[in-house]
């Protein structure tokens, strides 16, 4: 027989199976996990650009190159080759005069354009309503910040000098994107157009200038550019996208991202078992054509390619069909998002669409191909002797791919080797508790017989086959606990997620309040009927050394880390650790006291740099070497918006060095009073408006949430398709004794029950598991991947036994009524 | 025997089988020997247990002896590996089930076609449909298995096993599932294309209206052939 007579053999064989519905439920469950898979690459692909965006708004642009010399103007021409919009910011310390009054301040000279992401803020007067500026400040006339503006006592139409000039106050700046990154080292800002600094005269070859260059664009090609530009930096040139930037931001990110890749995969995990499933049931109901098949000289090599053939034209229609699926809900998802954020979407790459197909082959390759392929082997004389079935050895080789390829996919869709090895070993332990606790139950199961000739029948049939009916609960279990995971847990974790940032967070910080003038805030508050907020103490000190080594910049690889180590940091000291604060190693010094020389370092700051534990660290406070042992790391909540630092020692190390002292509260939007005074009360302190950031931050989390959410949707299908492929499993060896028990005398009713008892039995077990691995899985999602405390709902065992025993005896009990109203010798005659 | 002269088609010499359970060595069959001339019809009886189909098993090279030899139209069977011998009965054998053996997701058309396609055979559509239309179901050509009635499914079957011309036809109790008027017409569909296409007829039955059209009746008990008539 030729190839081609093979390949159009196959087909044939194809289309008949396909036609008699033999492979639909195969066919389903690849076209949900491919259209998943698809569905989750859009999203990291194109909704994952659009919380990029916004992001990126908060940063004032996509990418940002600074220098302090001025910038190779080939970085520029470059970025417009390439399509890329620019602005220019030159910034500088200089004095701010008025009279006599003289404000040393942030001077930031921009061109047109910027900020190129988000935008500037301004308002007409101190604490008045603002409004989206749409431009920079015309020439000869320059915004000012709220502290500069309280600072010099500036009343409307003001004019003040910069150098050599002398300019209008045209605004107040309240919004500036990009602005808070730094913005515990803030100092009075004013902002002033490009064209008019050379006339200041304040730029001359030895002045403290920052040059940036800031960069937007599609977002393939700033990062085509980042890489071209990173080679080219000369040593000083930094370069950084906003992940480099908010730690807040990058955590938020990853999170949605670490959310769906999960989503996707439980989608896939889940479109496997339907696949092994349903191959199983195909397998079985191909045995007797298989036997036919050599009977009528067919060799089992050619049944082989037979097998391979059709099963590889399935696997790419299906997999097309997935695509498609998945290509038309992302265009849905775009339409929607495009109703909640004004963004236009990147286009999509066909990256998604190759993963998908990638995803699909190797559910077909790991799950459907290994039974079938020992249908070649089905024995000849099962013609004659239907009792002839299968050797049970060649299971084992099917199961053993079938897990390599599972272990394959989960590490593929982590991306992270921990992360995937993590998951894997989850998942192992929780298939394996699965099938220890449905093998309890069915033992528990047998003290339930001798209640009815129905009852016994049904539980005698759950017993019977014991390894068949754990395979089915543990299937089942898998489609319930999606289902759960969806409706009852998931928007659960959703909530506690977004909670995370809570309605209260702080969204004003005040910095720069000397110790002299702690008591006399705690006093401005409660007089006001207002809960004081804590102070914490902060003093400044550069990282010299790591372990006794020196610490240099050019040690270090990740643009993050080389910053850092140039920064000061900001140092603090507790008693206790903070509640959005999590000791990760080490013991904190409440619990191994006596020892002043200590300190507690962030575990991202630790991972950075390279510091473990029992490090000795070296900072030079005010020309002061200050050395001490690291005995702890910590995890921070960031994005709750809490004072926080990356580094922290006990009381009694640093309190004798300069301090200031650091807060944050919540303000309502009508407050702005309290501001007021609090600034005439207290000239000398920063006050620092975070509101806009958060309000982005928020906005940034509520749109991944909705992702997330649409993304459940297919992990839902699957749990679905999976639901059905379990239950449809067994159909066949149900109905047909179900026909003899007919046969022997048995009403209709009788046998409705029994299937009603074995059904409503396997759903609740089913249940009973899925509830157990549901709330493990949602711990294991909120304390593993999303770092929040979460506690699961205990409705959820409820809803999964009550739910699971009603919802598979209905399925059930619907998938045979029809059946059974049929009379005896027809079913015996269809089932073969 | 009436057909003693006929060349021979089938010869099995000692044919022996035997199974353990457990620890207890189970005979089947029992040195069996016998020939069948070409265009001869023959039916194996025996009671239930005495091992017919198994000996229609060993015949067709579906299974292997504990010892003994087949040969087919001067092949040795049990020389060839299980491959070859599926080859041969593409080529040479046929095949009548007591359960039809028909395959659910195919239409009759396609059940028919399904021999000639694993053939290689490139119109296997043609044939299909007028050996259908010779079986008296031209009009059902699209019908399903669990469309048709018992007797309908096993003239598919019978259509199926004769559409490749085979030398030797074996036949497994065809009348078994099927009331006496429906295979009364069965075993006359079967000995007339029998006529027509000249081909040896193997049968296992407890019909006496089959056995006696045979030429010749092989009478087995407990495991060996207790009369060659």
């Amino acid at each position: 027989m030729s190839t081609l007579a093979q390949i159009r053999l196959a087909w044939r064989l194809l289309a008949r199976d396909y036609r008699a519905g033999e492979i639909t439920m195969i066919a389903a469950a690849i076209i949900v996990a491919v259209a998943a898979v698809t569905t989750v690459g859009f999203f990291t692909d194109r909704v994952q650009r659009v919380l990029e965006g916004e992001a990126n708004r908060l940063l004032g642009a996509d990418l940002i190159i600074s220098d302090s010399r001025p910038l190779d103007p080939e970085l520029q021409r470059e970025a417009s080759r390439r399509g890329l919009a620019a602005a220019e910011v030159i910034r500088f310390p200089s004095m701010v005069v008025l009279g006599e009054r003289t404000v040393l301040t942030d001077v930031r000279a921009v061109t047109p354009g910027y900020p190129l992401r988000g935008e500037l803020r301004i308002a007409e007067r101190l604490f008045g309503p603002d409004r989206v500026a749409g431009s920079i400040p015309a020439r000869g006339s320059v915004w000012v910040d709220e502290r500069l503006h309280t600072s010099l006592d500036l009343q409307a139409g003001a004019r003040i000098g910069l150098g050599n000039s002398a300019f209008t106050v045209g605004g107040v700046l309240t919004h500036e994107p990009g602005v808070e990154l730094g913005f515990l080292s803030g100092q009075p800002r004013l902002l002033l157009s490009a064209e008019d600094l050379a006339a200041t005269g304040l730029v001359q070859p030895a002045s403290r200038v920052r040059y940036r260059l800031q960069l937007a664009g599609p977002s393939v090609a700033v990062d085509a550019y980042r890489d071209w530009a990173r080679s080219r930096l000369r040593p000083g040139t930094r370069i950084e996208g906003v992940r480099d930037a908010r730690p807040e931001v990058r955590s938020a990110l990853e999170r949605a991202e670490k959310y769906l890749n999960l989503a996707a995969l439980t989608s896939v995990l889940l479109a496997a078992v339907a696949i092994a499933l349903s191959a199983r049931r195909y397998l079985q109901r191909h045995l007797d054509g298989c036997a036919v098949m050599r009977c009528l000289g067919a060799s089992q090599a050619l049944i082989m390619r037979l097998y391979v053939a059709h099963f590889t034209v399935l696997g790419a229609l299906a997999a097309a069909a997935g695509i498609a699926v998945g290509a038309g809900a992302q265009a849905v998802l775009v339409a929607w998002l495009g109703q909640v954020v004004a963004v236009t979407l990147p286009a999509a790459s066909l990256q998604p669409a190759a993963h998908g197909a990638a995803v699909g082959w190797l559910l077909l390759l790991g799950f459907a191909l290994p039974p079938l392929m020992s249908l070649a082997h089905v024995p000849t004389l099962r013609v004659l002797r239907r009792e002839l079935g299968m050797p049970r050895r060649r299971g084992l080789a099917a199961h053993v791919l079938g897990a390599g390829v599972i272990a394959v996919m989960i590490l593929w869709r982590a991306q992270e080797l921990r992360l995937g090895v993590t998951v894997l070993g989850w998942f192992a332990a929780a298939t394996a508790c699965a099938c220890a606790l449905t093998w309890a139950l069915l033992r528990a199961a047998g003290a339930l017989r001798g209640h009815g000739v129905s009852w016994r029948f049904g539980v005698a049939n759950l017993r019977r086959r014991t390894l068949g009916t754990i395979l089915q609960v543990v299937a089942l279990a898998m489609g319930i606990m999606a289902l759960l995971t969806l409706t009852v847990i998931h928007n659960d974790l959703l909530r506690t997620w977004r909670e995370s940032l809570p309605r209260n967070a702080p969204n004003r910080f005040v910095v720069n309040i000397q110790p002299d003038q702690v008591a006399a805030i705690g006093r401005f508050f409660s007089e006001r009927q207002l809960a004081a907020p804590e102070l914490f103490p902060m003093v400044r000190g550069r990282l010299v050394e790591i372990g006794g080594r020196g610490v240099k910049a050019d040690d270090y690889e990740e643009e993050r880390a080389r910053r850092l180590v140039t920064r000061e940091f900001n140092l603090s000291w507790a008693d206790h650790p903070q509640a959005d604060n999590r000791v990760v190693a080490g013991l904190w010094w409440e619990r191994a006291p006596g020892q002043a020389g200590q300190f507690s370092v962030e575990k991202g700051l630790a991972d950075a740099l390279g510091i473990r534990l029992g490090d000795s660290l070296t900072f030079d406070i005010a020309g002061t070497p200050v050395t001490a042992n690291v005995t702890s790391l910590r995890t921070v909540d960031w994005d709750s918006f809490n004072v926080n630092f990356f580094v922290v020692a006990p009381p009694g190390l640093l309190e004798k060095y300069p301090a200031t002292y650091v807060t944050s509260f919540h303000l309502e939007g009508g407050q702005v009073e309290l501001l007021n005074a609090l600034v005439q009360a207290f000239p000398n302190i920063v006050l620092i408006d975070v509101a806009q950031v958060l309000s982005q931050v928020r906005r940034m989390l509520d749109h991944a949430a909705l992702g997330v959410q649409f993304v459940f949707l297919f992990t839902l299908a699957a749990g679905l398709v999976v639901l059905y492929a379990a239950v449809a499993s067994t159909q066949d060896e149900r109905l047909y004794q179900a026909t003899i028990m007919r046969t022997l005398g048995a009403s209709r009713a009788q046998i409705s029950r029994a299937h009603l008892a074995e059904f409503g039995l396997t759903g609740a077990a089913a249940g009973l598991v899925a509830a157990a691995g549901a709330s493990g899985l949602a711990y294991f999602i909120a304390h593993r991947f999303l770092h929040l405390a979460y506690a699961p709902d205990p409705s959820v065992w409820l809803i999964g036994v009550g739910g699971g025993a009603l919802g598979v005896a209905a399925a059930g009990y619907l998938g045979t009524r029809q059946v059974l109203a049929a009379p005896p010798l027809k079913v015996l005659r269809a089932i073969g | 025997m009436p057909k003693s002269r006929a060349r021979t088609i089938l010869k099995a010499s000692g044919i022996t089988k035997q199974v353990t359970t457990g620890n207890t060595e189970l005979t089947i069959l029992s040195g069996v020997s016998f020939e069948v001339g070409a265009g001869e019809a023959v039916a194996i009886v025996g009671v239930s247990g005495s091992g017919k189909s198994t000996l229609l098993g060993l015949l067709a090279g579906l299974d292997t002896p504990s010892a003994g030899l087949v040969d087919i139209d001067g092949q040795a069977l049990f020389a060839l590996d299980e491959d070859g011998r599926a080859a041969l009965r593409g080529q040479m054998l046929g095949f009548v089930f007591q359960s039809f053996q028909l395959l659910p997701a195919m239409t009759a058309l396609e059940n028919v076609m399904l021999p000639l396609e694993l053939a290689g055979a490139i119109d296997p559509q043609a044939p299909a449909q007028a050996m259908l239309a010779r079986v008296g179901l031209g009009d059902r050509l699209h019908h399903y298995p669990k469309q048709l009635s018992g007797g309908e499914q096993q003239r598919v079957a019978i259509a199926r096993a004769f559409v490749t011309r085979p030398k030797l036809l074996f036949a497994d109790e065809p009348t078994g599932n099927l009331d006496t008027a429906t295979g009364g017409q069965v075993i006359d569909l079967l000995f007339e294309l029998n006529r027509e296409s000249g081909t040896t007829l193997l049968l296992v039955t407890h019909d006496e209206a089959i056995t006696g059209r045979c030429d010749r009746v092989l009478r087995l008990a407990a495991g060996r052939l207790a009369d060659n008539a």
